[in-house]
């Protein structure tokens, strides 16, 4: 049993680093909203495995919230904002879909390495978690990097974010009240984001970032 | 009453003394009474240092319930606390004094009323300071408090430049500090003084903690190349300030030095010590070689405390060489002469610079060229001065000898060091101590001569009178300290030998046991001194010599020409002046030490205008040093500023590198 559940607690961890990939690698938006509702789907699987294997009905809670607000409400509130505007066809990407990878695929194996080296008193549940954790953080990071469009830089921050539950998650006694605090702090975080991107908009008339740099009379 | 409360006392007593000066400022004799309040809790301060370090007062501590909430604010009053309470309220009860007579002349007394007694107060915090942070706290306020008091005078050209210097220098020195209490707290983080002192360190750590201490320490008490606020705002504070200044919180800052390296950072290697004797040694030259060559009298002062701030450096690393390879009375003997010189310096510097605050209120004037023939015209403040004078030229047999001659003492016994490194860069680094205290008689020959002898060089000193009585009787005390400790140097090293012994591990040999107060510092075989004696055949000699003169020679009074340059004129600028003193050791030490160089203007035949002799003496450590570094400073800062206009993406990648850059360094590091 021990056996089975550490290997589904890595599957299912692994295969968030795999759709952090795949999140990289599309360029459309819409495409992108639905990977990242399939991370989402995949971090509330996870979560509620972790769950089951710890005995810890209050993670079911956190799986729920990852589930219905981050796979459901978040992915449909940004289709909303993308067809309002019109931006649904835009293609953005400044470095290109190799380059990105690879330098995933880096920072991925460092995360590994780092975090296997570091955590070798901790139990193996700990150790597999802690370092895909790490690996979708800073996949995430690369992604806020590699875009300029508002919304895949929002969609990047909330992909860290489900990192970090992850991470929660995977150390036993996390409390609850942390992980609805982490909840809203995306939550905030998409409003705030969400208004900007109208001003940006009003005033702009696009939501690319350069155009910013462009009214300071710059340019990348 | 235990004496550390008592001392905490007269602290509150002088805190609130500065707010009470605000409240009665409206009295005439608000300055006597704040002056005369700060005198009296000084001379308690003295006593109580006194007393603990004659043995009749216990060592006591308090903790007091303020400052960081679990550490609470130590206090301690132990045999090397007592001896800098007795430097400083000593210090600063002669300063009081000269005050009440020399505080009637200040312009504006709200400026430096309110500070002054809250001043003496936070030097006596420092020195009773038991844990980190009450020390660092009351450290930054005596800074901040001296720096009010230098820019007393905030109008006079070059004074905010001063103060400015000093407040950049002061906030510096502080930051080494602080970084030199991290690392004595080390991870366990307590920062009472017991802590410290128990906590086990390695000689590395032992090394960088005094490295710290002398960035920190040093910068405020004068080492060279840190030194170069000291010769700007010591002159520019009221003159009892600068006496403070330089006789006591100079010594507060070597105490913070002593208390750190000899206490609290637990055994340091031999291979530590060079560095501080040759820093203490380099000090002591350039500091007096700058004393040579400045022409204002207070400067003159100024750089002469940074010639004697290496002099005790050199005797303190002298000590630690010794420390470090378990010759701990030779360590004793070095400490000793160290305490010894700190005491005397703030007698003698303090007596001085009160002197040439006498000058400046009869005068106005500071160029030693605007001065000369005092002597006929305050007669007693000259007479002090000259004793001051002779006692900061190491002439026996006053104070500035015996110290002197102590440390010498124990440079001669280098010889047994075990180490061939030391026992090369000791005997070099006492060269150059007596290099320094030859050039140091050099510079107060001219300083008094140029000063107070020969024909008056302007109107104003033509015109001087004597000063007020509170000014003379301060200076006489002095004066008389500067006499007593050089003729009973004996009783001053007992006096200080609890301090010494708990510093070096090892006391002199007890001294009021030998006859006639004679000195025997290490074995009666070896070398004695004997200040009795010599003030006695110095006085018994020159008065039967002036007895025989009179008695012998003519009676009638002949008038020659004066000698001034073989040119008999009656303008007085054809004397000998501060510059022409100072010419031949410019020449030969000054040309690459002080940049110094002599522009020859020689107008062509036929031409009347006169031939010129400029001279220009350039600080090579303010020009190459600090102006080089503040222009690279500037350069970095003005490429950073494009850090200030970047796009938001470029920021968020900054942010990412910067993180995947230290999770790579820690990922190789393991």
């Amino acid at each position: 049993m021990d056996r089975i559940a550490f290997d589904i607690a890595h599957l299912l961890a692994g295969g968030l680093v795999l759709v952090s990939f795949m999140m990289i690698y599309q360029d459309r938006l819409y495409a992108l909203l639905n990977v990242f509702a399939l991370h989402a789907v995949v971090l509330s699987l996870s979560v509620s495995w972790q769950a089951y294997t710890q005995h810890a009905p209050h993670l079911y809670v956190t799986a729920a919230i990852a589930l219905i607000f981050k796979a459901i409400i978040i992915p449909g509130v940004l289709h909303r904002i993308i067809r309002q505007m019109g931006i649904h066809r835009e293609v953005e990407k400044v470095v290109g879909a190799g380059v990105t990878m690879l330098a995933g695929m880096g920072l991925v194996a460092m995360s590994i390495v780092l975090m296997l080296g570091l955590t070798e008193a901790a139990d193996a549940f700990a150790r597999e978690d802690l370092a895909f954790a790490l690996s979708v953080v800073l996949l995430g990071l690369l992604m806020m990097v590699t875009r300029r469009n508002a919304v895949s830089q929002v969609v990047g921050f909330m992909s860290l974010e489900n990192g970090l539950i992850l991470a929660a998650t995977g150390a036993k006694g996390m409390p609850l009240v942390v992980e609805i605090s982490v909840a809203f702090s995306v939550l905030i975080a998409f409003i705030v984001i969400g208004v900007f991107l109208f001003r940006i908009r009003e005033r702009f008339d696009t939501i690319d970032l350069g155009a910013l740099d462009d009214y300071r009379g710059e340019h990348e | 009453m235990s004496a550390v409360d008592l001392s905490l006392f007269c602290v509150a007593a002088l805190l609130a003394l500065g707010p009470a000066a605000i409240v009665l400022r409206r009295l005439a004799a608000v300055s006597a009474l704040v002056y005369g309040a700060s005198a009296l809790l000084c001379l308690v301060l003295t006593s109580v240092g006194v007393s603990v370090l004659a043995g009749a007062a216990e060592i006591s501590g308090r903790v007091l319930p303020i400052g960081l909430p679990w550490l609470g604010a130590h206090w301690q009053l132990d045999a090397l606390s007592a001896f800098f309470l007795l430097v400083v309220g000593f210090g600063g009860a002669a300063a009081s004094i000269y005050a009440i007579g020399y505080g009637r002349h200040e312009q504006e007394p709200l400026r430096v009323l309110p500070f002054y007694p809250a001043f003496l107060g936070a030097m006596v915090l420092v020195v009773l300071a038991h844990d980190a942070f009450s020390f660092l706290l009351s450290w930054e306020v005596m800074s901040l408090l001296s720096w009010a008091l230098v820019m007393a005078h905030h109008r006079a050209a070059g004074t905010q430049h001063a103060g400015y210097v000093y407040l950049v220098m002061a906030g510096f020195g502080t930051m080494a500090l602080l970084l030199a209490f991290g690392l004595l707290a080390g991870s366990a983080g307590d920062y009472a003084f017991e802590a410290m002192r128990a906590t086990q360190r390695s000689p590395a750590m032992a090394a960088a903690i005094l490295a710290l201490m002398l960035v920190g320490a040093g910068s405020k008490a004068g080492l060279v190349p840190l030194h170069v606020w000291l010769p700007l705002a010591h002159p520019a504070a009221p003159s009892h300030v600068s006496a403070l200044m330089s006789g006591v919180m100079t010594k507060v800052a070597l105490y913070g030095l002593i208390r750190v390296v000899f206490d609290l950072a637990g055994p340091l290697a031999w291979w530590a010590s060079p560095a501080v004797i040759v820093l203490g040694a380099t000090t002591a030259v350039l500091g007096i070689l700058n004393a040579l060559v400045a022409s204002d009298i207070k400067k003159v002062l100024a750089y002469s405390t940074i010639e004697n701030i290496g002099v005790i450096v050199a005797a303190l690393g002298l000590a630690l060489a010794f420390r470090a390879n378990g010759m701990a009375a030779t360590s004793a003997l070095a400490f000793s002469a160290a305490l010894f010189h700190i005491f005397n310096h703030a007698a003698f510097k303090s007596l001085l610079f009160m002197g040439a605050g006498n000058v400046l209120v009869a005068t106005g004037q500071r160029e030693l060229d605007a001065l000369g023939g005092l002597i006929h015209r305050m007669p007693v403040t000259a007479f002090l001065m000259l004793v001051g004078a002779l006692a900061i030229s190491a002439l026996p047999p006053l104070n500035g000898f015996a110290s002197e001659w102590l440390l010498f003492q124990s440079v001669l016994k280098s010889p047994d060091l075990p180490q061939a490194g030391l026992q090369i860069i000791v005997p070099a680094a006492g060269a150059m101590l007596a290099l320094a205290a030859a050039l140091a008689a050099a510079a107060f020959v001219r300083l008094y001569g140029v000063g107070f002898l020969g024909r008056p060089r302007s109107e104003v000193a033509a015109k001087a009178v004597e000063v007020d009585r509170f000014s003379l009787a301060a200076m006489g005390a002095l004066a008389l300290v500067c006499v007593l400790a050089g003729i009973f140097p004996g009783v001053v090293l007992d006096l200080l030998a609890p301090a010494a012994e708990a510093m070096a591990h090892a006391r002199l040999p007890v001294q009021a046991d030998d006859a006639w107060q004679t000195l025997v510092p290490i074995a009666e075989a070896r070398s004695t001194y004997n200040g009795l004696l010599v003030f006695l055949f110095i006085v018994f000699s020159a008065t039967s010599s002036a007895w025989l003169v009179h008695r012998l020679a003519s009676r009638r009074l002949r008038r020659g020409p004066a000698w001034d340059c073989g040119f008999p004129s009656d303008i007085a600028n054809t004397q000998y002046g501060a510059g022409s003193f100072a010419q031949p050791l410019r020449r030969v030490l000054g040309t690459i030490l002080l940049g110094a160089r002599e522009d020859v203007s020689m107008p062509p035949p036929g031409d009347n205008r006169p031939a010129r002799l400029g001279v220009i003496v350039r600080d090579v450590i303010w020009e190459g040093g600090y102006l080089r570094l503040s222009a690279i400073i500037n350069a970095i800062a003005t490429q950073s500023n494009r850090l200030q206009f970047l796009t938001i993406r470029r920021y968020l990648s900054l942010v990412v590198g910067s993180l995947v850059s230290l999770l790579l360094v820690l990922t190789i590091w393991n």
